[in-house]
């Protein structure tokens, strides 16, 4: 294993392992759930959807069986805050599958780990093994009769787009990872049909956290809409890249102090597909309510060409499209088609505004999260860096 | 392929369906580990698994191609995969990949005519913080430069057997 960069100390060093699930077991579900609600905890992923609110529709959805998927198919450019947990807290990723599980009641639970991340595996396995040995897995778990609930690791295959959820599942059922219509929606017909709930790696840590230290500590983090403290990953040009731990709500300007990237030209706020955010907007707070993110925080020095980003970007989503659905599959590599004319500076305004407008209808019409923010980078460099990509001269103009 | 090879294999997936199931959810896990062992999930390979799991061998081949750790045509012993996400770009990897063509003799996407190595992209493997990263095997190398390039390569020549660099951790003490 390479080193890992760690920078601050992170609220989950702080944390007793079991502390939460000891609370979680001395309650019954809909306390639990309350407790959740009342921190205001929402998904670490990116998607920002209430964690309590998916986790009691899965809950009221009558079933016999019901599975709790732990999302660590990691795979958002800029984005490494999970492999860091995995590798130093797994014990708190599974302790939040499990009280998930006893707020859902399952009793069988999926980590679905990027293929990427092999390495990881069987530091993981081990984990599992001691917990089991210890009666935190397996059954009766803790002591509480009838509980029963196992954790299997199961192995992505290299494909960025099963990050999404219902791709996730498909790939768990030995489809090609494409990503279903919703509704349904996982928390009634997700693995195999039943119920499930599929969260990411740190938001199972932070159930832990909410239900060891309750809920008006989280709350008392963050702001109003976006509670609680967040982890980032932090690259690009900046002294210190690393992950780093953040209340929600912190500005651009306070974050690249952190990290020693002031003097930044643009931040990339939400890896590939977030939205890339320019130094006269560096105001702005990260938050679900402002600039929202998984926790990738990609910063740019004022050396960059910001067309090559764009580029950079497009091309990953070319690759990375599952190509079901035509306005991911045939508008991406039109865009990037674009861009290759503004490098060349072949662009005219006009032909730049339909690119813009073809993006918008990849935000509207895409099946998936992932041709919905495709377009995203590209259109805020288009806006914000007009200046920059215009009228180039020189490079490959005949 | 001769028949005796051919019946090995055949006992060797029947085996591995054994162990993993012959439910549909069992596909990847199988595929996974064919990979591993054979560098390549053949034809014939994807018919027996086909066979075993009762569907039809279109499905099987519509996962493998569909991953991109899945490959019908052999890989190399080793497969490097060096990132190409913005910031390993940012950091150089244009320079590593440009050395690791010099040195291995071939180009991205090509495997070397002695089956030791294979060269690809991969998109963003989560070692942004230290990049350029690539992946051998299972095995990740961070802020690797054109000139740690060779000795990663001698580090591959010189390690006997199949499987190593298949985990990072457990790999040497």
């Amino acid at each position: 294993m390479s080193d890992i960069t760690r920078t601050g100390a992170l609220t989950f060093s702080q944390l007793q392992p079991g502390a939460g699930l000891e609370v979680a077991l001395g309650r019954n579900a809909a306390d639990v759930l309350a407790e959740i609600g009342r921190s205001g905890l929402r998904g670490r992923g990116g998607a920002g959807f209430p964690t309590s609110v998916k986790w009691k529709l899965a809950a009221e959805t009558p079933a016999e069986k019901k599975y709790v998927v732990c999302n660590a198919d990691e795979g958002e450019p800029g984005t490494f805050k999970d492999r860091v947990i995995l590798s130093e807290y797994a014990d708190l990723v599974f302790e939040g599958m499990t009280i998930g599980a006893t707020v859902i009641g399952a009793r069988y639970g999926v980590v679905y780990l990027r293929a990427e991340y092999t390495y990881l595996r069987s530091h993981l396995e081990r984990v599992l093994q001691r917990r089991r040995s210890e009666n935190l897995l397996g059954k009766d778990v803790h002591g509480r009769p009838g509980f029963d609930f196992d954790i299997e690791i199961r192995m992505g295959a290299g494909a960025y787009v099963c990050g999404e959820e219902t791709a996730l599942i498909e790939s768990l059922e030995g489809h090609r990872g494409e990503p279903r219509n919703r509704p349904p929606f996982p928390i009634d017909t997700g693995y195999l049909g039943r119920p499930t709930i599929v969260n990411n790696v740190e938001t199972f840590a932070w159930v832990v956290c909410v239900l060891a230290w309750g809920a008006d500590w989280f709350r008392s983090h963050g702001t109003d809409k976006s509670s609680g403290y967040k982890l980032f990953s932090v690259s690009g040009d900046c002294a210190r890249p690393g992950v780093y731990e953040f209340p929600m709500g912190i500005t651009v300007s306070e974050l690249l102090a952190e990290v020693g990237g002031e003097g930044a030209k643009a931040v990339q706020v939400g890896g590939a597909s977030g939205q890339c955010v320019p130094a006269e907007h560096f105001d702005r707070t990260i938050a679900y309510e402002d600039v929202p993110t998984g926790g990738s925080i990609i910063v740019f020095g004022p050396q960059r060409d910001m067309l090559d980003v764009a580029e950079n970007f497009l091309e990953f989503f070319v690759d990375e499209s599952c190509g079901q659905c035509t306005p991911c599959r045939e508008g991406v590599p039109k865009i990037l088609e674009g861009v290759a004319m503004l490098k060349q500076g072949k662009c005219s305004m006009p032909y730049l505004n339909e690119l813009c407008s073809l993006g918008e209808t990849l935000q509207l019409a895409s099946k998936c999260g992932l041709g919905q923010s495709a377009p995203n980078a590209f259109l805020s460099i288009a806006e914000h860096f007009q200046d920059e990509i215009l009228g180039r001269v020189g490079a490959g103009r005949s | 392929m001769l028949v005796t090879e051919r019946e090995r294999l055949r006992e060797e997936l029947v085996a591995l369906a054994d162990k993993f199931g012959r439910e549909r959810s069992a596909l990847l896990p199988i595929l996974e580990e064919v990979q591993r062992r054979h560098f390549r999930i053949s034809e014939y390979c994807m018919q027996v698994i086909a066979d075993l799991l009762d569907i039809h061998p279109v499905e099987v081949h519509s996962v493998v191609s569909f991953y991109s750790f899945l490959d019908e045509e052999a890989l190399g012993q080793y497969v490097i995969r060096l990132c190409r996400t913005i910031t390993c770009a940012m950091a150089g990897k244009d320079q590593v990949a440009r050395q690791l063509e010099n040195d291995l003799g071939i180009r991205f996407g090509e495997t070397t005519p002695d089956g030791k190595f294979s060269l690809r992209w991969a998109n963003c493997l989560g070692m942004c913080d230290q990049g350029p990263a690539m992946l051998v095997n299972e095995r990740i190398f961070t802020r690797v430069t054109p000139e740690k390039v060779h000795g990663i390569l001698q580090e591959c020549r010189q390690t006997f057997g199949v499987h190593a660099f298949g985990d990072g951790r457990e790999r040497r003490p």
